[in-house]
């Protein structure tokens, strides 16, 4: 008999504590799903470093980003450039600047230039998106038209190859590191615009928002506590695969010679643009900051994708 | 008076380029106070559209409907939308089929049931979620505080529905309209939601509008049942009387379609042949003909009008009634020991009166019944 209660006993324990173990929300969730994805945790790893680099890079950087360390040494060599050596250990660049302090100090650029773009693209794109979204669930011949109006904008910024736009923008703003920010932020306004709309027009047709209609639930209410709120999941999961973008795209831009006229700030597409010249002789030279925009990129994108699968409902258990 | 009374509703779905589809073609009941009413079909029926038509919840555009629906003196089809939508909710609520998909996944379950009480009721803050506690509390939810936080996705089939069941009688409306609430449940939570829903009307004498297509439902729950068929009401009975004597052949082949288990085994199961696509236009005859065991040329003169054959109240809208006692597949299963089927909810043995005075009649169905074995 006893050993019957007891079977009860530790029969009540176990239901009992599983009953408490679900307490985790939808974010809660996604957490736990993304700690256990090695792409995200490899995603993160490569971000983390890349940031702490950017805000500390000029700190610890070796020598000044702009000192030239020439002591005559070099013309000993049948080579200008010095190669990776002790003191300077991705040696000098063709002003025979430490290229190790230029790679530290230039993350920062690099990194600024990415999360200001994307933070520009993701806040205007979201408003267009979200107001047409908004406008399409809240429904009527008003809402319609314009949603309508406005995506018809959006579909021509669209149309348009986006580093021709950013070109473009870059051209008539003049030449400056704020122009590459703007131009690229300008080339994600209309994908997050069509992301958030899409969206919300596809969470619009859902059931719950039925049965809110059937409860007398107001529209701007269904639309902004309901459909919103849904339709949120990819466009954050853009927002961390337009920092690749931008990030590759700041460079394209400095590369073709639109971003930052004071080429003594290093910023990594820059300074792939230096070394092009230098080809022949220093090819390492271009190698360098093409890894670190190659792998920024990457942690980027892994992270993005990770979070995609993270979210994505259709995985959720 | 009837609470509601909808008259000849029709549903007419238009496109560009394309047929009009009409979807209900003349629907016509009643539900008074505290009254649970049936609306049962097959998919494609038109209850559905119905239930949507009657909370004007159909797209605006593509749309068009016609008849009346009279909601305690107000006509729905008519009524603006901002009338409709201070109507919703706090006078006449739904309820879905899928609980999962009609509760919003990111918000708390809390969220979404004072979201109600304060659009209707005024009710903010605190005061608004003693009162949802209370509400999933009076719906069977155990530890209501808690679930209150939790998300629909935490919460098991059964108490989702119970949580919209919540939300629906949040406001204590005067009409219920459930779109088959139990489809996507267990059997036995089925069960426990239907107890539920009885309680409900039986406390608040909500009026109940239950449409299924499942019979069982039906036969526990409805006072009065209406068979709907391609978009038009066939047969129009008191619940008992239609399970003893479904008189149009549609809702005779339904009964009988039934599996039983009393019934001798290895026995095929009796489908109502053909799907809801055979079906003529209403307006060149009755739409069930092609699929009718009992259709003659006069089936094919214009709408059959509603008639009483067997007793006021009970009406049907056939040319050529089943006239027999009992469903015809269950007839004739039951026919070597006649005295052994129990009173199960599908068939029982009052209403022999009827059958007695119309005995050439069964002839009628029984031949049916043989044709129809033919065709199986």
């Amino acid at each position: 008999m006893s050993t019957k209660t007891d079977k009860i006993d530790r029969l009540a324990e176990l239901t009992a504590s599983t009953e408490t173990s679900t307490g985790a929300s939808l974010w809660v969730e996604a957490w736990r799903r993304l700690k256990s994805s090695k792409m995200a945790v490899i995603g993160a790893c490569i971000i983390g470093v890349f940031v702490v680099v950017a805000i500390v890079g000029p700190w610890v950087a070796p020598y000044s980003p702009t000192a030239q360390l020439w002591r005559g040494e070099v013309l000993t060599n049948q080579n200008v450039f010095v190669g990776p050596r002790a003191e300077n250990w991705l040696g000098l660049d063709h002003l025979a600047r430490d290229e190790f302090s230029r790679m530290l100090v230039g993350a920062r650029q690099t990194l600024l230039v990415g999360i200001v773009a994307t933070l520009l693209g993701f806040t205007v794109g979201a408003l267009v998106g979200g107001a047409s979204g908004a406008a399409l669930v809240l429904g009527g011949k008003v809402g319609r038209r314009i949603d309508t109006v406005v995506m018809r904008v959006i579909d021509m910024m669209l149309a348009l190859p986006s580093l021709l736009l950013a070109v473009s923008i870059a051209a008539v703003l003049g030449q400056s590191l704020t122009t590459v920010m703007i131009a690229v932020g300008v080339v994600q306004i209309p994908i997050f615009a069509r992301l958030l709309r899409g969206a919300m027009l596809a969470q619009g047709g859902s059931d719950y928002v039925l049965a809110a209609q059937a409860l007398g639930v107001r529209k701007r209410r269904i639309a902004l506590g309901h459909v919103l709120p849904n339709s949120l999941s990819p466009v954050i999961v853009q927002t961390t695969l337009s920092l690749a973008t931008a990030i590759i795209e700041a460079a394209a831009l400095s590369y073709l010679g639109l971003g930052n006229p004071d080429s003594a700030v290093p910023e990594w597409g820059v300074m792939l643009a230096q070394a092009q010249r230098y080809f022949d002789s220093a090819p390492m030279l271009a190698v360098y900051p093409a890894l670190g925009i190659i792998i920024t990129a990457l942690g980027f994108t892994l992270l993005g994708e990770a979070m995609r699968e993270a979210l994505d409902p259709k995985l959720r258990s | 008076m009837a609470l509601l009374s909808v008259d000849e509703l029709t549903v007419t779905f238009t496109g560009r380029g394309r047929r009009d589809a009409k979807a209900v073609s003349g629907v016509s009941f009643d539900v008074d106070q505290g009254q649970v009413v049936g609306l049962v079909g097959e998919s494609g029926c038109g209850k559905s559209v119905t239930s949507l038509a009657l909370m004007g919840l159909l797209p605006s555009r593509g749309v068009k409907t016609g008849g009346r629906a009279d909601f305690d003196g107000t006509d729905l089809l008519t009524l603006s939308p901002k009338g409709m939508r201070d109507l919703r909710g706090s006078q006449m609520a739904m309820i879905f089929q899928d609980p999962l998909s009609s509760l919003n996944p990111v918000v708390p379950i809390g969220v979404q049931v004072t979201e109600i009480l304060a659009r209707h009721r005024g009710m903010k803050g605190e005061a608004a979620r003693r009162e949802a506690a209370s509400l999933l509390e009076r719906v069977g939810i155990p530890d209501p505080t808690r679930r209150l936080k939790e998300y629909p996705h935490q919460l098991s089939g059964g108490m989702r529905q119970r949580a919209l069941i919540a939300m629906a009688v949040a406001c204590a409306p005067r009409l219920l309209i459930a779109d088959e609430p139990t489809t996507a449940l267990d059997v036995t939570i089925q069960a426990q939601i239907l107890e539920l829903l009885k309680e409900l009307v039986d406390e608040e004498g909500t009026a109940l509008l239950m449409i299924t297509h499942d019979l069982g439902v039906v036969a526990g729950l409805c006072d009065q049942v209406n068979v709907l068929y391609a978009g038009k009401v066939v047969e129009s009975a008191e619940r008992r009387e239609l399970f003893d004597a479904p008189t149009h052949p549609y809702a005779n082949g339904l009964l009988g379609s039934i599996p039983r288990l009393d019934g001798p085994r290895g026995e095929p199961l009796r489908p109502v042949r053909g799907s809801i696509n055979d079906t003529i236009a209403w307006e060149d005859g009755c739409a069930f003909a092609p699929r009718c065991d009992h259709y003659t040329l006069e089936c094919l003169q214009g709408t059959p009008a509603l008639g009483e054959p067997r007793k006021p109240g009970h009406q049907v809208r056939c040319v050529n009634p089943v006239l027999s006692d009992g469903a015809a597949g269950l007839r004739e299963s039951a026919l070597p020991e006649p005295d052994e089927a129990p009173g199960t909810d599908t068939v029982g043995d009052d209403g022999s009166t009827e059958a007695a005075a119309v005995e050439k009649d069964a002839a009628v169905g029984t031949a049916g019944t043989a044709e129809k074995e033919a065709g199986a």
